[in-house]
This record gives C-alpha cells, sequence and structure tokens, in this order.
C-alpha cells in the first residue's frame, strides 16, 4: 500500500516509492540519501508529533511532518 | 628538499573529522575566517618523512550543492586552491550517506583520500566493510580509522603522501553514469562546453554539465557572466527535463540523486558491507525513547538546561570575581602612579574599567561554552532541536533557536554575547538572523543588575513575581518579534529541519578544550578591540566638556569652608579623624558637584536634548543618560543613575540605597517604571553584542539592532506611558 511517509506509525517499516519535492528540500531530502528504494522505519515523533524521527541506511534522521508529505512509501 | 603537500580535510558533519584533524595536526591548528562569512578556517601542519603537509578542514557537508554556505566554501576551497591530496573522513557506520559525498568529490576529481572512521562502531554492530574491495572498487586509497583514540591518522597521511607522489597534481574527475535518460545529453552539453572553452578554466566540463542539470546557482550565475554558451546549456537542460518528465515524472536533479546512490548501492551490493540491519535501533535510538518523550523529554531537556546554567553562573562567579578584583587592582595601580588628571581618568574609569567589565564575563563565557561544546559533542542538542522545533517553527525560528536564546537571558542571568556566537549552530541563515536579532532582548546577567535595582524600588512587596513576569515578557517579545521580522524583514520559506540525529557519543575532553578555547579566543581578541575604542568614546561624552573653572571653584570654596568648619567644631579630634570627619561632611557637596558635572558634559546634555522626546514615554532625566551610559554595558546603568541621584560610587550589587531614592522620587510613576522597564528590555544591545553581531552576520544588521531596537523599544515605551497614564487619570 503506497501512502505519505507523514502516515507511518512509530515502528512502522517502509520501503520509498517516489520523492515529490524539488529546489532546495528536494536537494536536502535526496543527499540524505531518502532515494526510491530506500527502506525505512519510523523510530519515534517528537513530544508535539512533529518532527518525525527515521532509521535508514544505517543512521537516524528527523524531518517535519510537511517534509514528509513529500515522501511517498510503501508500508511494509 | 622537503616536499610540500597542500591537503583539504573534507567530511560530513559528526563523521568525527575535526577529531581526526586534531589529532593529526596536534597543536599547530589556527582558527581563521573565510573572508567576508562566519564559517571558521582551520589550518594545521603534519610533518613525517620530509614531507610537509598543510591541511586545511573545510566545513562538514553532506553534499556539495550550493545551497549552504558550508557547502560552497567546501567546493570552492577544492575548486580555487587545488589541494593536491583531498582527505574525505567518513563515518562508517552510515557508509552510503558517507559515499556520497565521496562520489561527488572523485567527481570533481581532485586526488582523494578515504578515511573510514568509527570502525570500532562498526565491528561492535556486527558489521564486517571489506576495506580492500572498496578501495579496489572505487580506484580510492581507503584507510579504516577510529579518529576518537587517534588511530589511523599516520596510515592516512602515509596515503596522502603516496597519492601526491602518484598523481603530481593532476587530477581525473570520476565519470558516473547518470542512466540512458541524462547521460546523451550531458555528453552533448560536456562538447558544447569544451568547444566554448566555457568556464574550463575552473572546472571540468563534464562536472560543469551536470552541475547545470542539478541547477546549480553558484556554477549557473558564473556561466551567464562568462558568455552566450550559458543560454545552449539552459536550452539543453530544459530538454533533458522534457526526457526526464516524460519518463519518469521528475527532474533531472532527482534522476542525478538517484543514480548516485544508485552506484554507491551497488558497490555495497558488491560485498563491501556484510552482516547488520539497517533499520535495527541503535542505543541511541533506545536511549532517546526515555529522552525524547511526550513528558519525560521536556522535563529532562527543562533539568539539563536549568542545571547547565546554574552550574555556568555558580562556577564562573569565582574566577568572574578574580577577574573583577585583577582589575580593581590594576586600577588602584592606575590610581597610585599616575599622576591625577585626566590620564588617570581616562586610564583607570575608561580603559581599565570598560575593558575590565567585559573582560571578567570572559569566564562565565569559557564555561557556558564548554558546556555547550560537551552537549552539542554529545548530541544532545539536536534532540533539544528535534522536541522543540514545532513551538519555535510557528515564530519563524528553527528548534536549534532554543540554546542561543536561553544562553542570552533566557533564564535571567545569562549573556547575549556568547548567546549569539552559539547562533553559529544553526544551519539555516533566515532562522539564525532571526535568532541573533531577538536574542538580546533577553534579561541578561548585566540587565538582571539594573532590574533589581528599580524592582527593589518599585515593587518592594514581590520582588520574585515582578522578575518573573518580566522573564516571561521577555520571551513574548522575542517570540512575537521574531515572527514579525520573518514575515517581513527577513521573509522567506523556513529552512527544511531535515537533519540527522547523531548517535550518543562521548565527546573528548581535548576537543571540548579546544573548541571552547578557540570560541573563547575570538571573543577576546575581536571583541577587546573595539571594547577599547568604544570604552574611550563613553568616557570621553561622560567627562567633557568639563563645568567651567568658576563653577569646580564654587564647589572648591565650598569644600574648604566645610573642612574649616569641621576643624572648628572639633578642636579636640586628631588629624586622621579630622580627614575622615572632613571627606564625610565634604561627601554631598562631592556629590552635587559629580551630578552637575554629568548634567555638564556631552552625555548629559544629550540626556537633557532627548528629554522633549522621552517626556512623551515619562523618563525621568536621570534614566535618559543612565540609558545612553549603559549601551557601553547594560550594568552602567546602576552606577550612571547613582552619580545622576548624587549618590557617588554605587556597589551594583548593593543598590539597596539608591532604590531608597528612586521610590522617594515622584518622578516615577507607575506607567513611567513600567516604560523603563520595557525600554531598558527592548532596547540597542550592549556595545559588545552589537560587535558579536556584527561579525555573526554583518554590519547592516548589527547597525538594525541598534537602530531597530531604539525605535522599536521607543514605540513600545511610549505606548505603555501614554496608555498607563491615561487608564491612571
Amino acid at each position: 500500500m503506497v501512502t505519505s511517509m507523514r502516515q507511518l506509525a512509530v515502528n512502522q517499516k517502509g520501503c520509498i516509492n517516489a520523492v515529490t519535492a524539488s529546489g532546495e528540500l528536494g536537494r536536502r531530502i535526496r543527499d540524505m540519501g531518502l532515494v526510491p528504494g530506500t527502506q525505512l522505519m519510523v523510530v519515534g515523533r517528537a513530544p508535539l508529533a512533529d518532527p518525525v524521527a527515521v532509521r535508514m541506511k544505517g543512521f537516524t534522521l528527523s524531518l517535519r511532518n510537511n517534509e514528509a508529505d513529500y515522501i511517498s512509501v510503501e508500508a511494509l | 628538499m622537503a616536499q610540500t603537500i597542500r591537503v583539504a580535510v573534507s567530511g560530513q558533519p559528526n563523521c568525527g573529522k575535526s577529531t581526526m584533524f586534531n589529532a593529526i595536526t596536534g597543536g599547530s591548528a589556527r582558527v581563521g575566517n573565510y573572508p567576508g562569512i562566519t564559517v571558521d578556517r582551520l589550518e594545521g601542519v603534519y610533518r613525517e618523512n620530509g614531507h610537509i603537509s598543510h591541511l586545511v578542514d573545510l566545513p562538514g557537508t553532506y553534499s556539495l550543492t550550493s545551497y549552504s554556505m558550508e557547502e560552497l566554501v567546501a567546493r570552492n576551497v577544492i575548486v580555487d586552491e587545488r589541494p593536491d591530496v583531498v582527505i574525505n573522513m567518513m563515518d562508517a557506520t552510515a557508509l552510503e550517506r558517507s559515499l556520497y559525498l565521496a562520489v561527488q568529490l572523485m567527481e570533481i576529481g581532485a586526488p582523494l583520500v578515504l578515511g573510514l572512521n568509527m570502525m570500532d562502531e562498526v565491528r561492535r554492530s556486527g558489521v564486517t566493510i571489506d576495506v580492500d574491495k572498496l578501495s579496489r572498487l572505487l580506484g580510492v586509497p581507503v584507510v579504516p580509522c577510529v579518529a576518537r583514540v587517534g588511530q589511523g591518522g599516520k596510515e592516512l597521511m602515509r596515503a596522502v603522501a603516496e597519492t601526491a607522489e602518484r598523481t603530481k597534481g593532476k587530477w581525473s574527475p570520476f565519470r558516473l553514469s547518470y542512466g540512458p535518460d541524462l547521460d546523451p545529453i550531458i555528453e552533448r552539453m560536456t562538447k558544447v562546453i569544451e568547444a566554448a572553452n566555457f568556464l574550463t578554466g575552473r572546472h571540468d566540463p563534464r562536472w560543469v554539465a551536470v552541475k547545470y542539470l542539478e541547477s546549480d546557482e553558484q556554477v549557473m550565475a558564473e556561466g551567464k557572466k562568462a558568455g552566450t554558451t550559458h543560454d545552449d546549456l539552459l536550452a539543453l537542460c530544459a530538454e533533458a527535463e522534457a526526457v526526464t518528465r516524460q519518463h519518469s515524472a521528475t527532474t533531472p536533479d532527482a534522476i542525478i540523486a538517484d543514480w548516485r546512490y544508485g552506484f554507491i548501492n551497488g558497490l555495497i551490493k558488491q560485498g563491501v558491507v556484510k552482516g547488520g540491519d539497517e533499520l535495527r535501533r541503535n542505543n541511541s535510538d533506545n536511549i532517546d525513547k526515555l529522552v525524547t518523550h511526550r513528558f519525560f523529554g521536556p522535563l529532562i531537556m527543562l533539568a539539563v538546561l536549568y542545571g547547565m546554567f546554574l552550574l555556568t553562573f555558580s562556577l564562573g562567579e569565582y574566577p568572574k570575581g578574580w577577574f573583577e578584583a585583577g582589575f580593581e587592582w590594576l586600577g588602584e595601580m592606575g590610581t597610585t602612579y599616575i599622576p591625577e588628571g585626566h590620564l588617570q581618568s581616562l586610564v583607570v574609569s575608561g580603559i581599565i574599567g570598560g575593558v575590565g567589565s567585559v573582560m571578567s564575563f570572559t569566564p562565565l563565557i569559557c564555561i557556558m561554552f564548554a558546556m555547550l561544546v560537551f552537549l552539542e559533542d554529545l548530541g544532545y542538542m539536536a534532540r533539544v532541536a528535534y522536541m522543540l522545533d514545532r513551538v519555535l517553527r510557528i515564530f519563524g525560528l528553527h528548534g536549534m533557536s532554543v540554546m542561543p536564546l536561553i544562553m542570552s537571558g533566557g533564564i535571567p542571568g545569562g549573556c547575549a554575547v556568547p548567546g549569539v556566537m552559539s547562533a553559529r549552530t544553526l544551519r539555516s541563515p533566515r532562522e539564525r538572523l532571526a535568532t541573533i536579532l531577538t536574542a538580546p532582548f533577553m534579561v541578561c546577567g548585566a540587565k538582571t543588575t539594573a532590574y533589581l535595582m528599580l524592582v527593589a524600588a518599585f515593587f518592594p512587596e514581590n520582588p520574585t513575581r515582578a522578575m518573573f513576569l518580566l522573564v516571561l515578557a521577555a520571551w513574548a517579545f522575542v517570540l512575537l518579534v521574531s515572527k514579525l521580522l520573518r514575515s517581513t524583514l527577513i521573509k522567506g520559506e523556513s529552512t527544511p529541519f531535515v537533519m540527522e540525529i547523531p548517535p550518543y557519543r562521548l565527546p573528548t575532553l581535548r576537543g571540548v578544550l579546544l573548541h571552547t578555547w578557540e570560541r573563547v579566543w575570538q571573543y577576546i581578541k575581536k571583541a577587546g578591540t573595539v571594547i577599547l575604542a568604544v570604552s574611550i568614546l563613553m568616557w570621553a561624552v561622560m567627562t567633557f566638556p568639563e563645568l567651567p573653572e568658576d563653577t569646580v571653584a564654587q564647589y572648591e570654596t565650598q569644600k574648604e569652608q566645610v573642612a574649616e568648619k569641621v576643624k572648628a567644631d572639633n578642636p579636640s579630634a586628631n588629624e586622621e579623624e579630622l580627614a575622615s570627619l572632613t571627606e564625610d561632611a565634604q561627601k554631598e557637596i562631592d556629590d552635587a558637584q559629580n551630578e552637575e558635572a554629568l548634567k555638564y558634559s556631552a552625555a548629559g546634555r544629550v540626556g537633557e536634548a532627548l528629554t522633549p522626546l522621552t517626556n512623551l514615554a515619562g523618563f525621568p532625566w536621570q534614566a535618559n543618560i543612565a540609558l545612553i551610559g549603559a549601551f557601553a554595558a547594560k550594568e552602567v546603568f546602576v552606577s550612571t543613575m547613582a552619580t545622576a541621584y548624587s549618590m557617588g560610587e554605587v556597589d551594583p550589587e548593593e543598590s539597596g540605597s539608591l532604590s531608597e531614592r528612586l521610590a522617594a522620587d515622584p518622578a516615577w510613576t507607575l506607567p513611567a517604571v513600567l516604560a523603563v522597564f520595557a525600554f531598558m528590555l527592548l532596547y540597542t544591545p550592549c556595545m559588545v553584542t552589537v560587535v558579536v553581531i556584527a561579525r555573526e552576520s554583518n554590519w547592516k544588521w548589527a547597525v538594525f539592532s541598534v537602530v531597530g531596537g531604539l525605535c522599536f523599544a521607543f514605540v513600545v515605551a511610549v505606548a505603555i506611558y501614554q496608555i498607563g497614564t491615561a487608564v491612571m487619570a
């Protein structure tokens, strides 16, 4: 099932399907390794449920919910 | 003859690059600044086997685009200074992401040596990395390291020497395939570039082509100036975009990033990495279950911040006292050995007093920075930013803004100087600027002394509550003004928060000390020179012009008369008692003389001249002068008020009697008091802070903080006074 990364629950895994952000945001997202085919797992959310922390490629990354919206994932 | 090798050290943030740099260069590292920007430039030397290597530490960046100052600097140093070898330190625990930078460096073409750091952590997590295979596949020397314990530095430098020997300064840009959609177009673009000799003096043709496809702002701006080939390339870029949109519904830069990662993925799948689970939570993720927990996270954060604060001011009090005592002693020496007159006054009150009051903050700054560097290197600051980002974002700030705000006096007693300096940890220019400009509103230690005096005078029944409300007001103003700035002058979308949460790593003592020292030394050096100048200026405007001679003569006659009278009244007193009695009796005249002299001085006249304006806000004239003087350092408010209220010398710590006099003065109505409170909070930062703001941004913004702060504070003060007076009438 393909959904936005924002929808993933803590401890849920997913595989990136597409990244639709462009410009600076798109570049930063891709630079960190969020490219199609990357597997990830949500490991936590900040106290106000935003930003979200994600485990991928051997490290932990955080990004805001509205940035996660640009990333569609195949929930695993 | 010794051979010189020029080496640039690059790497992603948190990869242990600085640790390795320090390990290699030992104590020889020197900090400087890249001209015009606030990115530190660290240089050092390494000697072995007849080679002298000059190393420059590049800013940590994840990539080599042109989106941030750090990335631009890193790239430009490589392109313009053409180092003989580039060392790329990599976090082996995040090998894929680390290789992303390495591949980009290979594409530029500089001879590369990879340092695979954190190999101990890799082993511990049950992963094996085939270093030789990685080296063979990339065609680049790879050296396993553990920078924390200094392992691998020697081997790294040996590889550097060999690489320099082998390549002899020849660059060979790596040709990465970007797939069937882009490769043909890149080929055509490269031909166009080569044919026109377009930017080839500085860059590799194919690299320029790729940068055009990535719509790299810097390269394109350079290209636009270089000639019409620019337009041909843009046309080809448009063609490329049409192709990628049609085939994969995305832009060329996305395809480029995908293929780079694809290439890396391919390497790794060829057996470079074995074992481990990339998605498994590591220890840090488990710790964070508590540290960033919905309830405990914020509690722990408050405890840490408060503890840090407490420690700074309790621990810093002692060395601060020594510094103050030292400068006091210097002042006394000055009084003793320099003949009385202008020179003595200049040296003692102006230079030693002014510079001393600022320098005595150095220990506090030292301690605060040491703790900040510790928390930062530990990885905790990233968690704080993560937890608070949602709140601060509303006001146009960033999660990382919280530290500078707290340091500046978010808990009263901080200091805007280290506060503004610590805003360096913010990687987003707009949020950083908003933080720098508003942080000085906070109730810093110097303002606290002034407020304590005023609160004791006007709110004696509940001083704690008054101070608490004041701090709340400071926070409110910081957030609201940030919001205001970010929606007007520093408009722009919020910088993406996409940020690595680094694993917790215990910092090395050496690293913490080194970083702290770098910062503190810059503070002493840069701020010191300007403070000296402003101290002299402030002294001059509060001293000149002096009272006319006949006025001084009148005071002298009065004093003599008093002395005569004391002598006549106490015929039996010995000489010592007489001197002390005379001094007491003359004190009142001295005070009156000081008050008149201050009124007569340039500062006093400006204060008087401003009265029509400040009457709108209800400021008593004494407050005018004191607020002018407080530009030098906010503590000066208390001492100037003391002079203006004929109190002679007053210790800011023991301002009780001054408070009584203020309370007795009918000019201080409640609205006037509140107006002064607000003005004090918001107006121009002290001169040291202004200098630091200029250094951390530029003089334009420093001037803005002076003028803008002044106007804003005045408007707020007038509003409070006028509304207050109207309501109370």
